[in-house]
């Protein structure tokens, strides 16, 4: 199969293509250098077209998701819409079924999406529900910083055994990388309480959070995996906590990257760059982080971007979500894992007068406008933690129209005037630094941009067209119809097929899972197998043999191999 | 012979995954492990041999192929205008979804055997959420467990030994002896004869007893009365010293609370109280789910869906009222023309102005067994037994999913094979 993309206004960040008209040759899913006379042929007609949309932290698929489902009939019910000969019924608005997740994806431009966190015990079920995600390739982080093992091989100092749990942990989970949740909390929750700080020691393992997630990004560099360690911060949700977050950063200057990208990646910073001591005095320090930011070289992070409206809270942190739970009044629903970790699953909406929430929303913003490359801050919601995905083209505007934002400021809480800096920030981002948030930067964090994010020969050929015309827009006064095109793609193209068009799905071919397979010496594989097999006989409720999740739950792999070699630490 | 170990018990909720099976050419010769329960379904009895069709419910069945049987079944449902697809808790989840999609081409509802067991613990869900943790958890850390309206000695046999009062765990090395165990029921059952507190609740009054613990819980005390729902109140307030001095309380809750007078407003109650009680130290709460994959029905369908059951695919995209669209209600107000009943016998479970209905219309059962479902149906298809002779999914109580080996080759073909070609059939008759 032959197809060529002609006259598309291309932005290509990675291969330097700002805008210039270039044709996209494309056979059998990949982008290749020529195709024959016989290609089918898509004239772009000078629209924008980008590499298709990575998504590097999203909430899509698992237990927590259905969770959020079951408890929240309310919101299945917005966005319905009946099944066609081609699709199934679309339901839900923050925690959509999972046809309405692949469908709308796509319809938005984006191709792949990663799941931040799936404890181990839980995989199987997270797997269950990507299978039957359409159209878009994904893969699942796997939740590592409070599982015993871990803290046990922290304790122990014993590296060597805690890259084989981390290898042996993503084999059983089928994950890509490492998420790290509130480290030690999720422990610390099975009795009710919390950590608050990277120094607290965790009781009956004698870690504290700074030895886990260091320790975890050397066994990650160890591993040579290809993402970094994916960290939410300890004291998330808690006024001041942004001290938290810069010292979890300062951690990272304790590791060297074993590949070409950071060595953490510190998730969702609207709930993690909070000033202040209280609810009275609360305040942004965005600033504060991006100025960290702009002076720091392995560490990136993504925005977390507040939404109005609604929204719900579904995340590892356990003892967070009881706070938000009780502060709000709202149901609440908690899952722990047993040996692993938390999570815990709460509704919220976010209200422009409520002075809080008006200030998250900037916090956001002001992260990714105040931070001067484009690469170390993506373009999330965290969905659907900050608001669903869906709004991601608002936001897209947002960050490049400052009249836009200029406009929404006026309808929230004047909190937004004294306690942020967002009225006085003029940047205004360019389809480039966009196309780097949203791919060619998602896509290096992940560490897929051998056949992600970009549009260069060998690349998959998945690609977004989008209905406007980057030399006719100015994007500063036009932010309505950046909003309308970024919503609804012209085309969207998946592995060289077109599931998209005129904003309507018109094909569900099914996406690829990506995991990846980290060899390790037999010899620490053993040792470490032995411990796991006493966890086993000992705590699990379930037996070593039923843990791993099977093949068939992966029927569409794609495989990433990593394996141990040698790290240097400072 | 050959022994199959780590095998998964296809009985109840706890979805046992230590068992051993040993066979002999195709059947199975012995079961270890197991309790009494499991055992006997996975010894096998009584099946199903052929399909059989009959036009007339007081007359005879007729042996049929396969093929007639599934054309039988297609052209009920295809000429249905509001067929109920019901059942499912016997099956894996790769049943369960092409059970969705069927629903879903025929415009019809679907719905589980949650709705006559814990389907009132949903509704309480979409009020106050659910506070819960695996079962594991509890195993490692609860030093108080309470089971409510529940009767693990009969229902769940070995889920006091794996989980919940004997099992030993990290924190909890004493097993039994480091646990105290409340029993709240209305009879004294075998499970309360080995509780170190029984409370004795009159029947129906659950709300009141739980309603009476959270105002003492609150240091409201003075406004509650000496006794309620039959129960004095130096028990209750016993009851409520012991919760908030565990280190880590877990409440099991069964159908003596579901399925009571005040229903899902019983589990609000109780989840609001367990919600409260973590305000004082950590209690999670838990419904003692029957059919081994009850819960996976339920998983599947949110995730497809949106809702977790009941769903009328009558407007083409998926509808949830319970109430409205539930299995009972639609029989108890004969609007359902046709049904097909799977893996869930509803004829022996149905408040009976609702079997009657089913008896009037028909009725097509996909079932390994021949229960009281088949008494009223017009189509049988005999299957494979799911976790037995079929590998696939199912979720424990504790919504941790696990996959079934297959201990036998099966002798008939599989539910999936047979919902896949009914739908196939389906959409021929209507010119799909």
């Amino acid at each position: 199969m032959e197809l060529l993309i002609k006259n598309g206004a291309v932005y290509d960040p990675v291969n330097g293509i700002k805008g210039d008209k270039t044709d996209i040759p494309i056979k059998d899913g990949k982008i290749v250098a020529s195709v024959s006379s016989k290609a089918a042929v898509i004239d772009a007609g000078g629209r924008l077209v980008m590499p298709g949309g990575v998504d590097a932290h999203s909430h899509i698929a698992g237990a927590k998701v259905n969770v959020g489902r079951i408890m929240r009939p309310e919101d299945t019910r917005i966005g319905i819409r009946p099944r066609t000969k081609i699709t199934r019924p679309y339901t839900g608005y923050t925690v959509p079924n999972v046809y309405a997740m692949g469908y709308r994806y796509a319809q938005m431009g984006y191709t792949t999406v990663f799941e931040a966190a799936q404890a181990i015990m839980k995989a199987r079920h997270t797997h269950e529900e990507l299978e039957e995600i359409p159209i878009i390739d994904k893969g699942a982080l796997t939740l590592f910083g409070s599982n015993w093992p871990t803290m046990d091989y922290v304790r122990e100092k014993n590296m060597d055994k805690l890259a084989a749990y981390v290898a042996w942990g993503l084999l059983a989970s089928r994950g890509y990388g490492i998420k790290v949740v509130n480290p030690g909390g999720g422990e610390m929750w099975g009795f009710g309480k919390n950590v608050t700080g990277l120094d607290d020691v965790v009781p009956n393992f004698d870690v504290t959070p700074k030895d886990i997630i260091v320790s975890l990004m050397k066994a990650n560099e160890m591993l040579g995996l290809p993402h970094s360690v994916h960290l939410h911060c300890n004291n998330l949700g808690k006024p001041g906590n942004y001290k938290t977050t810069l010292a979890s950063m300062e951690l990272a200057k304790q590791v060297k990257p074993s590949r070409d990208r950071q060595v953490l990646h510190v998730t969702h910073l609207t709930f993690n760059v909070w000033g202040g001591t209280n609810w009275g005095d609360f305040e942004s320090k965005a600033d504060e982080v991006a100025n960290y930011l702009n002076s720091s070289e392995n560490i990136t992070t993504d925005m977390g971007q507040l939404i109005f409206g609604s929204a719900t809270t579904m995340t590892a942190d356990g003892p967070v979500q009881y706070a938000n739970a009780k502060l709000l009044h709202a149901k609440w629903a908690n899952g722990d894992v047993e040996l692993e970790d938390a999570s815990g699953v709460v509704p919220i909406f976010y209200v422009k007068q409520v002075s809080i929430h008006a200030i998250m929303w900037a916090m956001g913003l002001e992260l990714a406008l105040l931070t001067k490359d484009p690469y170390k801050v993506l373009l999330t919601t965290d969905h659907p933690n900050g608001g669903p995905f869906v709004n991601y083209p608002d936001v897209i505007a947002l960050l490049m129209s400052n009249k836009k934002r200029q406009e929404e400021i006026k309808t929230l809480h004047e909190a937004v005037h004294k306690r942020t800096k967002i009225p006085g920030i003029e940047r205004e981002l360019d389809f480039n630094d966009i196309a780097i948030m949203t791919r060619a930067g998602s896509a290096k964090v992940l560490g897929l941009l051998d056949t992600k994010g970009h549009l260069g020969v060998g690349a998959d050929a998945d690609i977004a067209i989008y209905d406007i015309k980057p030399d006719q827009i100015d994007p500063s006064v036009e932010h309505a119809r950046i909003k309308s095109a970024f919503s609804s793609a012209a085309y969207t193209i998946k592995g060289g097929e077109v599931v998209v068009k005129d904003g309507q799905v018109v094909a569900t071919p099914a996406g690829r899972t990506f995991w990846v397979d980290a060899s390790v010496p037999e010899q620490h594989r053993n040792e470490m197998l032995r411990d796991i097999r006493l966890k086993f006989k000992n705590y699990y409720s379930i037996n070593l043999a039923n843990y791993m999740v099977q093949d068939a739950y992966v029927t569409h792999p794609n495989v990433v191999k990593a394996g141990a070699i040698p790290v240097e630490v400072n | 012979m050959a022994v199959i170990t780590d095998a998964l018990c296809p009985f109840c909720g706890c979805v046992c995954d230590d068992i051993t099976v040993v066979t002999e050419g195709n059947k199975i010769t012995d079961v270890k492990h197991a309790c009494k329960l499991g055992a006997a379904k996975i010894m096998g009895h009584h099946r199903i041999k052929e399909p059989m069709v009959r036009d007339d419910k007081k007359g005879n069945f007729k042996e049929v192929s396969y093929d007639e049987a599934i054309d039988a079944a297609a052209k009920v449902l295809a000429g249905s205008k509001r067929p109920l697809l019901y059942g499912w808790a016997s099956a894996l989840c790769e049943v369960h979804k092409k059970g969705v999609l069927l629903a879903e081409e025929l415009g019809g509802i679907i719905d589980n055997t949650a709705s006559v067991c814990h389907g009132p613990s949903t509704l309480a869900v979409h009020e106050k959420g659910l506070p819960t943790s695996t079962l594991g958890q509890i195993k490692n850390r609860a030093d108080v467990v309470v089971f409510w309206g529940c009767n693990p000695v009969q229902a769940h046999p070995r889920h006091m030994g794996r989980y919940s009062v004997f099992a030993r765990g990290f924190f909890s090395d004493k097993g039994r002896k480091g646990r105290k165990i409340v029993v709240v029921d209305v009879r004294k059952t075998d499970t309360a004869n080995i509780a170190d507190e029984y409370i004795e609740v009159q029947q129906g009054k659950d709300y009141l007893v739980i309603s009476a613990l959270r105002a003492i819980l609150a240091g409201q005390a003075d406004v509650v009365p000496a006794a309620v729902g039959g129960v004095p109140k130096e028990q209750l307030v016993k009851l409520v010293d012991t919760m908030k001095a565990a280190r880590f309380g877990a409440v099991f809750f069964g159908m003596g609370l579901t399925q009571s007078q005040g229903r899902y407003k019983n589990i609000d109650n109780a989840i609001s109280l367990t919600t409260e009680l973590n305000s004082f130290t950590k209690v999670v709460i838990m419904p003692m789910r029957g059919h081994y994959n009850v819960t996976g029905f339920g998983q599947v369908c949110a995730w497809e869906t949106g809702f977790a059951s009941a769903v009328d695919f009558s407007r083409g995209a998926p509808y949830y009222n319970p109430g409205e669209t539930a299995a009972n209600d639609l029989l108890y107000r004969r609007e359902v023309d046709a049904a097909l009943i799977i893996a869930g016998d509803a004829a022996a479970h149905f408040p009976a102005n609702s079997v009657r209905h089913l008896a009037k219309i028909p009725v097509v059962q996909i079932d390994p067994y021949w229960n009281p479902t088949t008494e009223v149906a017009n189509v049988v298809i005999p299957t494979a037994i799911c976790g037995i002779e079929v590998e696939g999914t199912a979720y424990r109580m504790d919504g941790v999913s696990l996959r079934y080996r297959k201990m036998v080759e099966p002798t008939h073909p599989t539910d999936i094979e047979i919902l896949e070609k009914i739908t196939e059939r389906v959409r021929e008759i209507r010119g799909e």
